[in-house]
């Protein structure tokens, strides 16, 4: 009896601490994303207002099958792989960043973890501080080392000068390179801190157990270290995946034209072509392939299984 | 090869993030006989951890050598060392099942499958767990958990098992269970065992042979009822059980070897035995255990002989404890001394009352000379 008592009351004192919350996320997020599939079955008129009405025309556009809009120089109805491609593109581009930045990151990671207490806290405060600077602002740096007479070319010129080799400057910015390049430099320090908090949590006889079983470092890696950091790992993938796929001012900045995402392909549907319309469905197909992945890939690796230690 | 284990000289030192130098281990020499359970016994910092984690190769001696079965081992990893450690606090893979963690260590070695299946039985029916394969470790209680670490060490076969406290986060009882279950365990495997404990009476319990260790040093190796009958100094028969402290000053040496005639404080004289050369005048300590010394008073008077030494005293304190009653007696020279009597009787009455004027009495021979 006593302990429905108490249980009542917390979950009443529950509710209304979570209400701040509750009314933030019904305004600002349901409501909005709601609108956002009414206006994706909309159709847009000739001065950009969006009409009101049910159709899978901007669906079927994005998959391919365009019905009221020319195909480059073939009149409608037409297929057109143009927005499939810029799927692709960008789950690719998604899955590339997320890979180098666990490669990356991962090692980092470990050597933070591993090393003298006292140290930890420099080096972390070392993989933070490039967060504190504007991300266009590092963004715009990026293109000073890339560009054709950037700082990199001429170091290249000058070591190549150095060694009597003709040199051409390399075409590095703009292209897509440059795109995956500047996601792992953004988006690096989000898969480095998750891994090392799970990394931190390891009880540090384990290391000495497994060495002592007869495992090298290698194998003490992959069969234990590995595992134990898996939560870390998908947190880390979950913070760099989405928004990679959601983001333009990476591609827009370093691709330029040339790259394309379903970021940029959304933000000029909403501020060039003003077609809401289209824009809302293709940030609705965005949305859904995110969580089909991230859903996919936690299912498969278990998202936030803490394994208790013993 | 007579020797599991030789620590030849071998110091460890640290040196701290303040940058002072600590001497953790300090110019240890020991030979552990192959089959025997050693045990390294000492307070915490005494240097006994770290002495067992550089035979695992967890950490390299800055100075000496250690010898397993006669191989030096230098630098040699743990991994390719052939002893194997059950951890403080057991170090059990969460992530594995018991199965796994068990299998771990013959995986590493790449025995074939059905090799592994089959010792990784045999390991967890030794210690009793037998269908706990696919249970998680948190899943088990600290005991079980602890008998996992066993078999996931024994498993591999070592020809030293070192174990790190073991028992120290078991509650009392079941501590006391496994350490006879430890002992029987080792009689029948006939692996040596090297024991890191700071528990004098766990020590005392399972071990052939025990080391005594304080500050870096070891002080004195023996046998049980060596180091509990013969403590070479005060801090072994201080650490070891307990022990009532007389201060006393050398009079003369006797004409048999190492006995001393000794004149405590308040006066009276004994003659007891000492190894190390006394010098007339020198200031000594003489060591009696409570158990051996007796009490008098008006309900009852001791066993009397020639050699026994009177001490006058007034009881200041009488604690019934069951198997003994202990009555603390404040001697007129000063110091306060425990006489311990065994309660044998049908019913044990106390020997004397509270704040009763008593003599306390014990055999001369029994008396140890310490110096510090």
């Amino acid at each position: 009896m006593a302990a429905e008592f108490v249980s009542t009351g917390s979950r009443r004192r529950g509710f209304w601490l979570m209400l701040p919350s509750l009314l933030w996320m019904l305004g600002l997020l349901i409501i909005p994303l709601g609108l956002v599939l009414v206006v994706s079955f909309g159709r847009r008129d000739t001065d950009g207002n969006v009409i009101y009405t049910f159709t899978l025309d901007n669906y079927l556009r994005l998959i391919g099958f365009s019905r009221t809009y020319p195909c480059g120089s073939t009149p409608p109805p037409c297929f057109d792989p143009l927005y499939l491609t810029i799927l692709w593109r960008s789950i690719v581009l998604g899955l590339q960043t997320t890979l180098l930045t666990i490669l990356i990151g991962y090692p980092l990671a470990y050597f933070i973890a591993r090393a003298p207490a006292s140290r930890r806290n420099v080096y972390l405060f070392l993989v933070l501080v490039p967060l504190w600077t504007n991300f266009v602002i590092r963004l715009y740096a990026w293109i000073i080392i890339l560009r054709t007479q950037g700082v990199l070319n001429t170091v290249l010129g000058w070591l190549a000068g150095l060694v009597n080799l003709p040199f051409q400057p390399l075409e590095m910015l703009y292209t897509p390179g440059a795109v995956l390049l500047g996601m792992v430099y953004e988006f690096l320090p989000f898969m480095i801190l998750p891994i090392y908090t799970s990394l931190e949590k390891i009880n540090p006889s384990l290391y000495e157990a497994a060495a002592d079983l007869g495992a090298n470092t290698w194998r003490t890696l992959w069969r234990v270290i590995i595992p134990l950091s898996m939560p870390g790992i998908v947190a880390g993938t979950i913070l760099v995946f989405v928004p990679v796929m959601g983001t333009f001012i990476v591609s827009d900045i370093l691709g330029g034209r040339q790259v394309i995402l379903v970021g940029n392909l959304i933000q000029r549907q909403f501020l060039d072509a003003r077609d809401p319309a289209f824009g809302s469905a293709a940030s609705i197909i965005l949305m859904v392939l995110t969580l089909a992945i991230t859903l996919y890939y936690t299912r498969r690796f278990g998202f936030g299984e803490e394994i208790t230690s013993a | 090869m007579k020797y599991a284990i030789e620590m030849r000289n071998v110091s460890k030192r640290f040196t701290t993030a303040a940058g002072t130098e600590v001497v953790a281990v300090d110019n240890v020499t020991l030979e552990i006989l192959d089959g025997e359970f050693f045990s390294l016994l000492g307070p915490s910092g005494c240097g006994k951890t770290t002495s067992l984690r550089m035979i695992a190769g967890f950490e390299l001696p800055t100075a000496g050598e250690i010898y397993i079965h006669g191989k030096p081992m230098d630098a040699t990893p743990p991994n390719k060392r052939p002893v194997n450690t059950v951890f403080q606090n057991y170090a059990l893979f969460p992530h594995m099942t018991i199965g796994q963690n068990v299998a771990f260590g013959l995986e590493m070695e790449r025995l074939p499958r059905a090799e592994i299946t089959r010792r990784v039985g045999e390991a967890l029916e030794l210690v009793r767990l037998s269908g706990y394969e696919n249970r998680k470790p948190h899943q088990l209680s600290g005991g079980q958990q602890q008998r996992v670490a066993l078999a996931r060490a024994l498993v591999k076969r070592p020809e030293v098992l070192l174990l790190d406290e073991p028992l120290g986060a078991l509650d009392l009882k079941l501590r006391k269970e496994m350490q006879l279950e430890l002992k029987k365990l080792q009689r029948e495997v006939g692996i040596t065992f090297v024991y890191v404990t700071h528990d004098q009476e766990e020590a005392l319990t399972m071990s052939d042979r025990i080391a005594v260790m304080n500050g870096g040093r070891v002080l004195q190796v023996g046998t049980a009822a060596e180091i509990y009958e013969r403590p070479v100094n005060r801090f072994v028969a201080d650490f070891i059980g307990e022990t009532n402290f007389l201060k006393g000053t050398v009079v003369m040496a006797t004409d048999e070897p190492d006995r001393y005639l000794v004149r405590l404080e308040g006066g009276a004289m004994l003659m007891a035995s000492c190894e190390h050369p006394l010098q007339p005048g020198q200031q000594v300590v003489v060591a009696i255990r409570p158990e051996k010394m007796h009490l008098n008073g008006s309900r009852r008077f001791g066993p009397y002989a020639d050699n026994h030494v009177h001490i006058p005293g007034r009881v200041q304190e009488i604690v019934y404890i069951g198997t003994d009653t202990h009555y603390d007696v404040a001697l007129e020279a000063g110091p306060i001394v425990r006489v311990r009597e065994q309660n044998s009787g049908v019913f044990s009455p106390r020997l004397a009352l509270l704040g009763e004027a008593v003599s306390v009495s014990f055999d001369a021979a029994v008396a140890r000379i310490l110096v510090d």
